[in-house]
């Protein structure tokens, strides 16, 4: 269980980091939502064989972690880690898709090795958006943010609770597990079997916790409405941060401006 | 001054599964009084906690929680007065940060804006614990932990506090600072621990529960010599009050 503690731990970290205090972390969640999600539909929007339009956006999540001061090595390997699972989807692109597209002096690439990158980059993209997002807003606001943007609270209560009871649950099962193991010695145990007890009993748990969590939430005057406290406002640099954000995904959505820039260099040699 | 009364009579409640986990409790606990619940595992300590702010609906008998006998109607105002801090921290902090948890009480109260931040601050300062405000739950450490639950039930004033094992898995040092914090309060308290040194430091009274009945209530000192009385409900006299572990001698 040591690599999901680990995770654990390093998931922790990303939540901390939302924890400072530069300009990004100040502004308003509900601005900082809009803009990655415009941000992700611009990114989600480009046709399967559009490689090079999508480079420009990597200025978002760049400029957001200088602006933030966030470690860009952290947040890459966060991003590597998503990475295999975009290039699983892709996979088999280029092996159903074999049309030349484009030539790289004597090296002809398919379409389908095309729309592979395509999806990594777009996976990257996003997912660090994402991860960029959550560093400088943190889950609770953001759940909050949602809410305020129209989300329905009981969704946002289900998250808030997810967010808070994940750590306790995966140290819960975390310690199931290693109690299994001591006792397993080395070999699989009762196989199948034993974890599905296993999992039945953390259900079980869960559910317990559940209740007695109700109960608390009771006796502090809980009536079925929760409650948010309205801490931010939605002011002019928030405005300016959405819609300059939204403008330049815009532009760079209808405009190829890796096209353009490169037209503009190979201009000057004749 | 009768609005901070807890008064039980003729308790009774039997869970669902057949189990009779209290037959018969009675007592009456008036303002200001520190009183402990004690009694062996299963005795129903617990049970009975969980009915004086309705979480359980009593089988039989009658609670009155101030001026009000506990029914349907009366329990807001009833879980307004009477706090209670539950066993394990992590049921009792539910909310993303300290701020968040400690707010949600008053929240519900319908305070906002400067006074809800007054509200939590001055209760986290009661308890020491103002420098935590925007931390998880997760990144605290127990005894920390339980000071925060502690401050998320001051925030909305109760009138009657109810602890079901404070010390519970503290280290020595927390735990002293915890009775020491406990001690303050003027609030009229009751507590169940199987940690008697506590007890004998904080009540004066305490009320001793054998399979789901009153086996006696009285002043703790003289419950607590009572030594065919302890044995009896599987219980032994504090640390503090048994003889020197080197040299015999009574302390």
């Amino acid at each position: 269980m040591a690599s999901i503690d680990g995770a654990l731990l390093d998931f922790q970290r990303l939540d901390r980091l939302a924890a400072g205090n530069t300009m990004l972390h100040r502004l308003d969640p509900r601005a900082k939502v809009l803009a990655t999600l415009v941000f992700i539909v611009c990114v989600i929007s480009f046709g399967r064989y559009q490689l090079s339009p999508l480079i420009p956006f990597f200025i978002f999540p760049a400029v957001l972690i200088g602006t933030a001061d966030l470690p860009a090595g952290y947040l890459a390997r966060k991003v590597l880690l998503v990475c295999p699972f975009a290039l699983a989807v892709g996979i088999f692109n280029p092996i159903f898709d074999t049309e030349l597209l484009l030539h790289l002096g004597p090296l002809g690439v398919s379409g389908g090795w095309v729309s592979c990158l395509s999806i990594v980059v777009r996976a990257a993209l996003t997912v660090s958006a994402a991860l960029v997002l959550v560093a400088v807003t943190g889950f609770p606001a953001i759940c909050r943010a949602l809410e305020q943007l129209g989300m329905p609270n009981a969704f946002a209560v289900q998250l808030i609770f997810l967010y808070r009871y994940i750590f306790v649950l995966t140290e819960e099962g975390g310690r199931a597990a290693r109690a299994r193991k001591l006792r397993a010695f080395g070999h699989k145990g009762l196989g199948m079997s034993s974890y599905s007890s296993l999992i039945g009993s953390l259900l079980l748990r869960t559910w317990q916790r559940a209740e007695r969590v109700h109960m608390a939430m009771l006796a502090r005057g809980f009536s079925g409405v929760f409650p948010t406290r309205q801490q931010f406002r939605f002011g002019r640099a928030e405005f300016l941060y959405l819609s300059g954000w939204s403008i330049l995904f815009l532009i760079l959505r209808f405009n190829n401006v890796t096209a353009f820039l490169g037209s503009l260099i190979t201009g000057q040699f004749p | 001054m009768s609005h901070h009364i807890v008064a039980v009579k003729n308790l009774r409640h039997v869970y669902p599964d057949g189990t009779a986990a209290l037959r018969g409790v009675s007592f009456r606990i008036t303002h200001g009084e520190s009183v402990a619940v004690i009694g062996a595992n299963g005795a129903g300590k617990s049970t009975l906690l969980l009915h004086l702010n309705g979480y359980l609906a009593p089988t039989g008998g009658e609670i009155q929680i101030g001026d009000f006998p506990l029914n349907k109607g009366t329990l807001p105002q009833i879980r307004r007065s009477v706090g209670m801090v539950f066993q394990d921290p992590d049921d009792q902090l539910f909310m993303p940060t300290v701020y968040d948890d400690v707010a949600f009480g008053p929240l519900n109260l319908g305070l906002v804006g400067d006074d809800l931040d007054r509200c939590v601050t001055d209760a986290l300062d009661r308890v020491g614990a103002k420098h935590l405000i925007e931390k998880a739950p997760y990144n605290l450490s127990g005894g920390e932990k339980r000071r925060v639950a502690i401050a998320t039930v001051l925030s909305m004033s109760p009138d009657i506090l109810v602890m079901d094992e404070p010390t519970n898995g503290l280290d020595p040092y927390s735990r002293r600072q915890l009775i020491a914090l406990l001690r303050e309060f003027h609030h009229t308290r009751i507590f169940t621990s199987h940690d008697l040194d506590m007890v004998l430091e904080l009540c004066e009274r305490t009320i001793v529960l054998k399979e789901g009945e009153v086996r006696a209530d009285g002043p703790t000192r003289e419950i607590f010599q009572d030594e065919a009385l302890l044995a009896e409900c599987r219980l032994e006299k504090p640390l503090s009050m048994q003889g020197c572990p080197v040299c015999g001698k009574r302390g």
